[in-house]
């Protein structure tokens, strides 16, 4: 056993935290800059153009893209890739148990790929689909509703595995998310002064932050060991502990923050707008449950 | 980044499941809680089979008496250990992972001779002397006072939560042997005789109504210089290098048995009709990810105590979150079993005993002060 970031993972991971991270919050990467760096060709075979990589290297790769808080079909198009051999933009949509069916980033996309709650697949082109844009919480992920009857799917290999890799790679993104919340709280814990100290000198302030990095390194190392393992309902309980991760941690974040993170510009907002629309994605809360209950 | 055995682990894991699948149907029933005799007997004995086939001191160096096993190897020990229902470490507890490999790492050749093979074969037991009825989270506090009279240290004070005492050959003791120094600066570690003149034994019953534990009163008690551990007043580094070492694999039995805890709570609410309940299903399936994941940062902390030497920062964010996490699951328990809860059993046992898992070692918070200032880096307060 080694389950540990080996060094040829670590380089991986940073080459792509170095390109997210240089620009600052308000300078994501281009598109063509994630593609560039493989982010979506990562498992794709070699002959095939890919590296020919891994889960536990797209899981590395994916926190990242979390931690940078990266709009985009960042799952969906590489699933598409590396599972069903399609290229261009797609974006996984999962018809929810409640409300609409929402597709972020639609005149984007090149391809839907639905999951229906038995997780059959239809792979749709985005083109000709019928669609309304609705107003979003999260600004920089832009929702459209499906409109009409939805196409039916079919049950394969390939469905079963676009619906528990979603469900892995989402969790990563919120184990990185998760992550960033911990450093921006604590980044502000130590300069912001009251009472004539900083109040991240103050017991109630650090066991906020202490309880925020406890979940957010439990979610990671249960992302990594699902990624290893491959098991659905092991990537189910990461994907459980990684939501309650970033929206618990994004919550702690923005109290940390006070009057200041209720406010538009101080951006804590788009944390907790992002890890709420990360969570509903490929499988949510009691999605997770049932899948985990089933193997009790 | 894998989690399979090597060659050499699965080797290992085959002989410890063999030799355990013979072994363990030839132990005599395990004596009962209130038996203090029965189970030192009981305890020993099982030291001594493992000592005689070879996995006594499985992660002690080799020249300690141990088998210098990796932490990979003393990992897979733990987990086909629990797996198949060996008895836990019981009274062995303290020598074999506290008293032993403090001994192992500051004792004198002639200490190390004289303490561990004794500690590795079962013939004598340990417990331990560090906390005081003023002296709980704030242990450098500590004000039991050794005073030097020739070659002898004459101890006075009190100790508390002192667990196996009623039954412990040695003691492994922190006394105040200079009252003027910093705190941690006056403190010196004994091994104390337990049955030296002036040592008095109280049992201590907790809310569970068991004696798990005792206070230890000292008058006068005469300690022989040559049994004290490293320098005069160094005994707080030298308590220091077992504790931070007890963190990577202390809880990992724990670990395996809360899994499979909450397989057999859903075999109970199958049982009784509590499974219908889609909230007691949802609870038992996330405690079911929390227990598999914290069992997997038992294996990234090996892993990175492994890689690195010493055990990382991971040990807090453990035991932080399992204490807590246990505690849910007999509180989960009890939902299952409704109005019975209130019943004596192994259930309402469990969730009696776990309410020390937030105290004891550490307290939660005492956890968190840790993360935030030693982890994150948060300044201390005024």
């Amino acid at each position: 056993m080694h389950f540990q970031v080996t060094d040829d993972q670590h380089q991986l991971r940073r080459a792509l935290g170095e390109l997210l991270t240089d620009r600052g919050p308000d300078h994501p990467a281009s598109w063509r800059e994630l593609e560039d760096v493989g982010l979506f060709s990562l498992r794709v075979p070699e002959q095939a153009g890919g590296l020919g990589l891994g889960l536990p290297e797209a899981v590395l790769a994916f926190e990242e893209a979390g931690r940078a808080v990266l709009p985009g079909p960042l799952v969906g198009t590489e699933l598409a890739a590396a599972v069903l051999g399609v290229g261009g933009r797609a974006e996984v949509v999962r018809v929810p148990a409640r409300g609409s069916v929402l597709v972020p980033d639609l005149p984007t996309l090149d391809h839907v790929l639905l999951l229906h709650p038995d997780d059959s697949l239809a792979v749709l082109p985005a083109a000709g689909l019928d669609a309304t844009p609705v107003p979003a919480v999260d600004p920089d992920r832009p929702l459209w509703r499906l409109e009409g009857v939805l196409p039916l799917g079919e049950h394969s290999p390939g469905a079963r595995r676009v619906a528990a890799e979603g469900a892995l790679l989402t969790a990563a993104l919120q184990a990185g998310l998760a992550a960033r919340t911990v450093a921006e709280a604590v980044a502000y814990a130590r300069t912001r002064e009251q009472f004539g100290q900083p109040i991240g000198a103050f017991q109630a302030v650090q066991h906020l932050c202490a309880d925020m990095l406890a979940r957010a390194e439990l979610a990671r190392v249960a992302v990594y060991a699902a990624a290893v393992a491959g098991d659905e309902a092991e990537i189910a309980g990461a994907k459980l502990l990684a939501d309650e991760a970033a929206v618990h941690g994004a919550r702690d974040c923005l109290q940390v923050h006070g009057g200041m993170g209720f406010t538009w510009e101080a951006r804590v907002h788009r944390l907790l707008k992002r890890a709420w629309a990360w969570q509903q994605a490929v499988a949510d809360r009691d999605r997770c449950l049932d899948v985990l209950a089933g193997r009790l | 980044m894998q989690l399979s055995d090597t060659p050499a682990e699965a080797d290992f894991r085959r002989r410890l499941r063999e030799w355990l699948g013979k072994t363990l149907p030839e132990l005599p029933a395990a004596p009962d809680p209130g038996d203090w005799p029965g189970r030192r007997a009981y305890d020993t004995a099982w030291q001594r089979r493992l000592f005689d086939a070879g996995y006594a001191g499985i992660h002690w160096p080799v020249d300690a008496g141990g088998r210098g096993a990796t932490p990979s190897e003393h990992l897979i020990f733990l987990e086909e250990t629990e797996l198949a229902g060996a008895p836990y470490v019981g009274a062995n507890f303290v020598g074999l992972l506290h008293a032993g490999p403090t001994i192992a790492a500051e004792g004198t050749a002639e200490q190390r001779a004289r303490f561990l093979p004794p500690v590795l074969r079962g013939d004598e037991i340990w417990c331990q002397g560090f906390s005081e009825p003023d002296a709980g989270s704030d242990l450098a506090a500590l004000r039991t006072r050794a005073v030097r009279d020739g070659d002898e240290y004459v101890v006075t004070g009190s100790k508390i939560w002192t667990s196996h005492a009623e039954v412990a050959d040695w003691c492994e003791l922190l006394v105040r042997t200079d009252a003027d120094a910093p705190k941690h600066r006056g403190i010196t570690w004994l091994a104390m005789p337990m049955d030296a003149p002036g040592v008095t034994v109280r049992p201590l019953r907790t809310l569970a109504g068991t004696t798990e534990f005792a206070e230890l009163f000292l008058d006068e008690v005469r300690v022989p210089v040559g049994n004290r551990l490293g320098a005069e007043n160094d005994g707080w580094r030298v308590t220091m290098v077992t504790l931070s070492f007890e963190r990577g694999t202390a809880f990992a039995s724990e670990a395996v048995a809360c899994q499979r805890e909450v397989r057999e709570l859903a075999r109970v609410a199958r049982a009784g009709g509590a499974w219908d309940d889609a909230g007691i299903r949802r609870e038992l399936a996330s405690l079911s990810a929390e227990f598999t994941a914290l069992w997997r940062l038992v294996q990234w902390n090996v892993s990175e105590a492994a890689a690195r030497g010493v055990p990382g920062a991971g040990g807090s964010v453990f035991k932080l979150r399992f204490s807590e996490a246990r505690q849910r699951l007999y509180d989960v328990a009890a939902r299952i079993l409704g109005a019975d809860a209130l019943l004596e059993g192994p259930w309402a046992a469990q969730r009696l005993q776990g309410l020390s898992y937030t105290i004891a070692a550490g307290t939660s918070q005492i956890q968190r002060n840790i993360v935030a200032q030693r982890i994150l880096g948060l300044p201390k307060g005024r």
